[in-house]
């Protein structure tokens, strides 16, 4: 469904992205993982469109979207959702998911309900009249959430949804991303929580210091040497591994 | 726009009422007076699209005001075109205003100070144009030949003016509502909150900011149109002198930016202030600019919402249960 070929991006002298290449199959869960500052949300701007990337391409659905403008590439069917939350303060819920729900319904009645039945599937009926400046980090994430749903959207890019909640905030969470996917949309996740990420990617790409160091199932990438020395340093794999024999 | 309390209806009595009294006012200078108000406030629903819903704080709505104004006079006056034909010219010439300051500023991504400061200098530039060059009357203004008559849009009577300006009002206010409520206003919203999460959300936040530009210019050179229309006499410090553009958008600062009767309701109540100081102080000429900076100030300290904010919060209604929900 989305086809990253050597995606490269440079800041001044910074290689921030070199190189970057990724699949994900429709349907799928994939994560996109790599310590901070390894270059995953620079990616995640390139393929939506905030940054011109410096080279490679981006195809969504066979069609090169390279280059686009972020609102076309949403027309299209792939959104992205921010790191940090932004939700628009002046509005309530369930009209902050109604923005979302005017890029197919120009309709406002029409939208409002498509908004209104956005927000109940994600579990946030209660809220919907409140303003979304008084939710919680949760509930924010979930709006964050319910707004790129209601665009229509079939890729959703999700940039770290999972960062800043409590446990019990994440099953929930996990179990409505999974909800979301058997309904037919596709995933791919920035995410440092790896109790999310095992339980929900099918595979992951790490990325490390702009490069791409390994791919595979999130049981393999845990055992990866270079993957293990990217999080803890040069030597650490081989460290534990002599502890572990020990 | 459903009113949400006690307070909001109050206050909006309270100008109907006024709005209304005017017509058994003894004196004709009350019915003067609420015309100028009324104009200005057509103005500040004007800024009120930009400023208020798209939070583009724009400085220099003189720009587009007399725009309007000098396309109606110079079409009336150089080329002897019918006044209604001037009046949606007018109207036309402030969207194109709009249009072209909208695309410049945007196009190179102008924000907050930076496009208050622009459309500033836009308005200087043509206030100094228009004092310039003989095709606009150069220093000594444009002068409409008195005809009165519907169909050179010339009321000698100030009471059929100030009821078709009420009018005028009450569309530009529907329009406002009708905006607010739409697609449309719902984008122009959400680039007021957040420009980077509108893009993600497949709003093409230029075109979205041009247009409202669009609209608001067609509001402004409403207005100007309007001035003309009643005073029959323009120069450039008149109506593209910073006065207007002041005027502008301290109404709906104060009445409340972003809602439909907070324009009318902050315009109404300031321009009372400062009549009220001239007739205190007659002595002081010029008093109500300082009243209206203190006015503004305090406003944006303690009434962030404004007027209609502050009444909001007075006696609100019990929040009905969602059926729904």
């Amino acid at each position: 469904m989305l086809e990253v070929r050597n995606l490269s991006k440079r800041f001044g002298g910074l290689k921030a992205v070199t190189d970057a290449s990724l699949d994900v199959p429709e349907g799928s869960i994939v994560g996109l993982l790599g310590p901070n500052g390894a270059g995953k949300t620079t990616c995640f701007t390139m393929i939506a469109g905030f940054t011109k990337a410096d080279e490679g391409t981006v195809r969504f659905q066979g069609k090169d979207i390279t280059g686009l403008a972020p609102h076309s590439i949403c027309a299209l069917g792939m959104i992205r959702t921010f790191q940090i939350v932004q939700p628009f303060a002046g509005l309530t819920v369930q009209e902050n998911i109604a923005v979302g729900a005017y890029l197919h319904h120009h309709d406002r009645r029409e939208a409002m309900s498509v908004a209104r039945e956005v927000g109940k599937r994600l579990g946030m009926g209660a809220m919907l009249d409140r303003p979304a400046s008084s939710l919680t980090i949760a509930g924010r994430k979930r709006l964050e959430l319910a707004r790129a749903l209601a665009t229509g959207a079939k890729l959703l890019l999700l940039d770290e949804v999972m960062a800043g909640l409590i446990p019990s905030e994440i099953t929930e969470i996990v179990g409505i991303i999974r909800k979301i996917r058997d309904e037919g949309h596709t995933f791919l996740m920035i995410e440092h929580v790896m109790q999310a990420v095992m339980q929900l990617a099918e595979t992951a790409y790490v990325l490390n210091q702009g490069k791409m160091i390994a791919h595979g199932t999130p049981r393999e990438l845990v055992k990866d040497p270079s993957v293990v020395e990217a999080y803890l340093g040069h030597g650490a794999a081989a460290r534990l591994q002599e502890e572990n024999h020990a | 726009m459903r009113p949400q309390s006690i307070g909001q209806i109050a206050l909006i009595a309270a100008a109907l009422a006024y709005l209304f009294g005017v017509y058994f006012a003894s004196s004709p200078v009350w019915m003067g007076f609420t015309i100028n108000a009324l104009i200005v406030a057509v103005v500040a629903l004007s800024w009120n699209i930009t400023g208020g819903f798209g939070g583009l704080s724009s400085f220099g709505h003189a720009a587009l005001y007399g725009t309007g104004a000098y396309a109606s006079a110079i079409l009336q006056v150089k080329y002897g075109v019918n006044a209604w034909v001037g009046f949606g010219a007018g109207i036309l010439a402030g969207a194109l205003m709009g249009v072209f300051i909208g695309a410049l500023a945007f196009r190179y991504g102008l924000r907050g100070s930076y496009f208050a400061l622009v459309t500033l200098a836009f308005a200087e530039v043509l206030r100094i144009c228009a004092s310039s060059f003989d095709f606009t009357g150069g220093g000594s203004g444009l002068q409409l030949t008195l005809a009165p008559g519907v169909a050179n849009l010339q009321f000698n009577d100030r009471t059929i003016a100030y009821t078709a300006l009420l009018v005028v009002v009450a569309v530009v206010m529907g329009l406002t509502a009708f905006i607010k409520y739409s697609r449309f206003g719902a984008y122009l919203i959400a680039v007021r909150e957040n420009e980077d999460a509108a893009r993600a959300l497949g709003i093409d936040t230029y075109k979205i900011k041009v247009q409202a530009m669009a609209i608001s210019g067609a509001f402004g050179g409403l207005a100007g149109v309007l001035y003309l229309q009643l005073w029959l006499f323009i120069d450039s410090n008149v109506v593209y002198g910073s006065a207007v553009s002041i005027e502008a958008l301290i109404g709906p600062i104060i009445g409340g930016a972003g809602t439909i009767w907070g324009p009318l309701l902050g315009t109404l109540g300031l321009h009372l202030l400062g009549e009220g100081a001239k007739h205190l102080l007659p002595n002081a000429p010029g008093l109500n600019f300082v009243l209206y900076a203190i006015v503004l100030i305090c406003a944006l300290r303690f009434l962030p919402n404004g007027l209609v904010g502050l009444a909001g919060k007075l006696g609100t209604f019990k929040k009905k249960e969602d059926d729904n929900a």
